[in-house]
């Protein structure tokens, strides 16, 4: 590279003219082209944080059972029995957008690092997904390459996909979010940190070789796409799931001996952000030599070494007398093992390459006076609630079931789910469809995970603090519905340019809604991402904070799924005022997409979801399906079609339009199967919660209160319909 | 019965297999590296589902040539019993321990769901457990498990009574649709002429628990751990 570092270089390299104002000053002299690339890519938005992070401070983080909070690779909360669940999610959306198939299989490569690289055996992974039109022109490609790579990534790997979601939207047309959770295992008392310690300690590079692949990542994922975004295809990393599993075994094999002292994985910024934060927070130096380093390819600059975001590396501290003994693991296992670097006391990054020092950079500064901004917003008027009475229902309640059935946002994801190996691990015990959380358990024990991702982001455009607010709620309801104890959520908040004060005002806003869900139901925030500048051509996607939940179930064997069994009675618990603003059945039928969306009152939601977890696990539940998208009706025929059994509902209350009864969508709901609906009842009212019975099950069709009968093969046959005719197959 | 877990880089599910085996057995399996080359004191020999060494090469076909392979090709000349599942299946077929091949799915897309199983002899050591023309469920999660060998050595495997279990309906049928994958003859698994190596597509090792959806797959590792 024969370029000199200067404003304009900066400029490129995504740094304003102030930060590369602070740079000079920090540097006291014009920084080299290294020195500017490392500045550059731990300034960046996906690296810094800097427009976010006066907001994120406001999320609740607490809890006796939080191990870890943010900050670390992934957030780590205590499960009972010595042990502990790490987890977190992570946005790969800009790269899934240039190569949808690389992009997301690297993403999942990702988030798996970021979990196991804490010591904990990934156990689950799950995914939330946004795409575009199913009419634009690109949909169906980048369906068709971001599930392939989920499936080719996490397949290989031997770590069971058992969830997610899946939602289509005109505002991800082009812009799709691909947001990937891992959850691991650990002993509480085998948690590995990235803090680095210990002058003239080995700084030790394991796994893939470097090459000059994602130079630039982080920044590419730190800006909006213009019409030019086929041309950023070489700043895609390319993942080898094959080197990830071996890392994995390789890692996890070390770490049940002594020698780790620190230990993180080369995601975003690779080299550079893995081994400044590892220094930083050591509050220690590091000295770097990049001939050491593993190369695919030769003449590689200090520079491209540095920038590179070569998949499946780790870079970790030892202990100098284990070198060897780690040296034997991972030639064992066939990998890189290179000591590249020494911790030192000098409280800086110095980067040798060929005798030559590349870059000399005090740690303190870089950390501490990277850019942080209290960006101006602008939070738009709350949407005027949209009274029920005044929207006309033209297809009656059978109807609308079908056309809310067949819709891409509530059909049968079954084609998505059955391209990931969701068994494997042979822990697998509620699989995708059969529960409103995944539900797998903890090897060796009689507990399980229940796991979720939650967000509907027409709320979140709607109002972003009802939006951020409903989407906690709804991992909490979810965890509950199968019985699990909610404990905590990672967040991936993924929103437009928050140079805008619309976006940066819809993003505040959801932070408020979130934290008050978070605060209300004890749910705190432990690990997450933030992914903004997604846009295309200025055209911002739905605010999309997007929910990874995790609850514990002490007794795997009370989980319950949704599937309805005949003769069962089924009872609504929750209030319902009929709430069809935003609703799905507006968008699909009534071809409007307004109103405000469905209030989420915590105090409520709280008393009865602890109410209806408290059932499920005095096992007289047999089956529990909360009520989100599409409603009531939507919800009944969901069990209904998992049970592959029928179900007759009774009329609802008269001072509700029936539509609105049956396709409204108040939170705070869930449909319960019971043997006796009257027992339960008096329970219900001795508890203040409210539950009425709606119908009960058994026979061959759903009939519905205004007089319809829709057999529930014809049911199926709609649910199914979309995804195979729409992806050829 | 002894029992042994070969590990290639890149297998994935040997744990499953190994929670399996222990669950019928009373005891851990052996774990074999895959650079070992004696398995004396071992009566079966089971070689896992998984990607070993990424199938970036034909499935299967890098893992037969491991070291391990000679001692394992020692053990089923002697007439030790083999099972292979999924990518062991595949290594098997590579290794020429049995014939065929296993190519990429008919509809070119992984699958990952439950398959039924049409049992077609129980008078093996593998399927003693079960009945003949009995229908088990068991998990599929497969890109490459479209069975194919030329016409003259499916008509021997028939032939030979050599098909040991074919995809089928709930209730037995053999059709086109209950054939995901698009196997030859709807062909899932396959046995040596000496019925002593078995190769399989699904994982019964993945339906051996009632909380995990069935035990299905549990008289096969009954019978294994019986014998």
């Amino acid at each position: 590279m024969v370029r000199q570092a200067d404003a304009a270089l900066a400029r490129e390299f995504g740094l304003d003219a102030d930060e590369y104002a602070k740079v000079l000053e920090i540097m006291g002299r014009p920084p080299s082209v290294t020195e500017l690339g490392v500045f550059s890519v731990m300034w960046s938005e996906h690296c810094s944080y800097k427009s976010s992070r006066v907001h994120l401070k406001q999320l609740p983080t607490k809890a006796p059972w939080v191990v870890h909070g943010p900050g670390e690779n992934a957030g780590v909360v205590e499960i009972g029995h010595g042990l502990c669940a790490v987890f977190k999610m992570e946005s790969h959306n800009h790269p899934s957008f240039i190569e949808p198939y690389q992009g997301a299989a690297t993403g999942v490569g990702g988030i798996l690092r970021d979990v196991f690289t804490m010591g904990a055996r990934p156990i689950a992974n799950l995914n939330a997904l946004r795409f575009g039109d199913p009419a634009h022109p690109a949909t169906k490609r980048i369906v068709d390459g971001v599930v392939r790579g989920i499936g080719g990534y996490g397949n290989c790997v031997g770590v069971p996909t058992v969830g997610g979601e899946v939602n289509f939207h005109p505002a991800f047309n082009g812009n799709p979010l691909v947001n990937a959770m891992t959850v691991g295992i650990a002993p509480v008392d085998r948690i590995f940190l990235s803090a680095a310690a210990g002058v003239g300690n080995p700084v030790v590079y394991v796994g893939s070789k470097t090459g000059r692949d994602g130079i630039h990542g982080a920044t590419m994922a730190s800006a909006e796409f213009g019409a030019d975004a086929e041309a950023k295809r070489p700043t895609v990393q390319v993942g080898d799931p094959f080197t990830e599993k071996l890392l994995i075994e390789a890692c996890l094999e070390l770490m049940a001996t002594d020698a780790i002292v620190a230990i993180q994985d080369m995601g975003a910024a690779g080299l550079t952000s893995s081994s400044v934060e590892m220094a930083g927070k050591g509050g220690v130096g590091i000295a770097l030599d990049l001939d050491a380093v593993p190369q695919r390819e030769t003449g590689m600059s200090a520079y491209e070494m540095m920038l590179s975001e070569s998949q499946e590396r780790m870079l970790m501290v030892l202990r100098p007398e284990r070198e060897d003994a780690a040296r034997a693991i991972f030639a064992k296992w066939g990998l890189d093992f290179a000591v590249i670097g020494r911790i030192t006391d000098s409280g800086r990054i110095v980067v040798r390459h060929q005798g030559v020092v590349e870059a000399d950079i005090p740690l303190a500064p870089l950390a501490e006076q990277a850019p942080l901004y209290q960006r101006p917003t602008t939070e738009a008027p709350k949407p005027a609630v949209l009274a029920a009475a005044r929207v006309e229902d033209r297809l009656g309640l059978a109807r609308g079931l079908e056309v809310l059935l067949a819709c891409p946002d509530l059909c049968s994801r079954a084609w998505v789910w059955e391209q990931y190996d969701s068994t494997i691990g042979g822990q697998t015990v509620k699989r995708p469809g059969a529960a409103d959380a995944a539900v797998v358990r903890v090897e060796g024990q009689a507990m399980a995970l229940a796991l979720t991702t939650d967000c509907t982001p027409r709320y979140c455009a709607a109002d972003p603090e009802a939006g951020g607010r409903q989407a906690v709620a709804e991992a909490w309801r979810n965890l509950t519905a199968v019985g699990a104890r909610p404990l905590a959520i990672t967040d991936n908040l993924n929103f437009g340019n928050p140079e805008k004060p619309e976006v940066m005002g819809a993003f505040a806003a959801a932070i408020r809604g979130m934290a008050s869900a978070c605060e209300a139901l004890n749910f705190p925030v432990v690990s997450g991402n933030v992914s903004l500048y997604n846009e295309t051509e200025g055209r911002a996607i739905l605010p999309t904070p997007a929910i990874g939940g995790l609850g514990v179930i002490d007794d795997a064997a009370k989980a319950v799924g949704i599937a309805l069994r005949p003769w069962l009675d089924l009872v609504l618990v929750g209030a319902t005022q009929g709430w069809l603003g935003q609703s799905l059945w507006l968008r699909e039928i009534g071809g409007r997409e307004d109103g405000a969306p469905p209030p989420v009152d915590l105090p409520a939601e709280r008393a009865v979801g602890d109410f209806v977890r408290t059932q499920i696990l005095s096992g007289t539940v047999r089956a529990c399906h909360d009520v989100s998208d599409g409603g009531l009706l939507v919800a009944v025929a969901e069990m209904a079609l998992a049970g592959n059994v029928g179900a007759r509902l009774s009329t609802g209350p008269r001072d509700i339009p029936g539509h609105a009864y049956w396709f409204g969508e108040d939170q705070g709901r869930y449909v319960l199967a019971v043997p006796d609906h009257a027992a339960f009842v008096r329970a219900a009212e001795a508890a203040g919660i409210p539950a009425v019975r709606i119908g009960h099950s058994g026979g061959a069709g759903l009939t519905v209160p205004d007089g319809g009968t829709i057999s529930i093969a014809s049911l199926r046959a709609a649910h199914e319909r979309f995804f195979p005719s729409f992806m050829g197959s | 019965m002894k029992a042994g877990i070969v590990l290639f880089p890149g297998i994935n599910r040997e744990r499953d297999m190994a929670i399996a085996l222990e669950r019928a057995a009373g005891h851990a399996p052996r774990m074999i590296w895959h650079t070992e080359t004696e398995l004396a004191g071992l009566d079966l020999i089971v070689l896992p589902g998984g990607f070993s060494y990424g199938d970036y090469l034909r499935c299967g076909a890098m893992a037969a040539q491991a070291p391990v392979m000679g001692a394992v090709r020692a053990h089923a000349a002697r007439g030790g019993y083999v099972l292979g599942v999924c990518n062991g299946f595949q290594i098997l077929t590579e290794a020429g321990l049995l014939p065929g091949a296993l190519l990429r799915n008919a509809g070119l897309r992984f699958i990952s769901a439950d398959c039924h199983l049409r049992v077609e002899r129980a008078d093996t050591m593998f399927a003693a457990r079960y009945q003949r023309g009995a229908v088990f469920r068991a998990p599929m999660a497969h890109g490459d498990g479209n069975y194919f060998a030329d016409a003259a050595t499916l008509d021997r495997l028939e032939h030979e009574g050599l098909v040991g279990f074919r995809y089928a309906t709930a209730t037995g049928e053999v059709t086109p649709a209950a054939n995901r994958n698009g196997s030859a003859r709807s062909i899932a698994g396959i046995y040596s002429p000496n019925l002593r190596v078995l190769g399989l597509m699904p994982h019964p090792e993945d339906l051996v628990d009632p909380l995990l959806g069935g035990v299905d797959g549990a008289p096969l590792f009954e019978a294994l751990a019986a014998a």
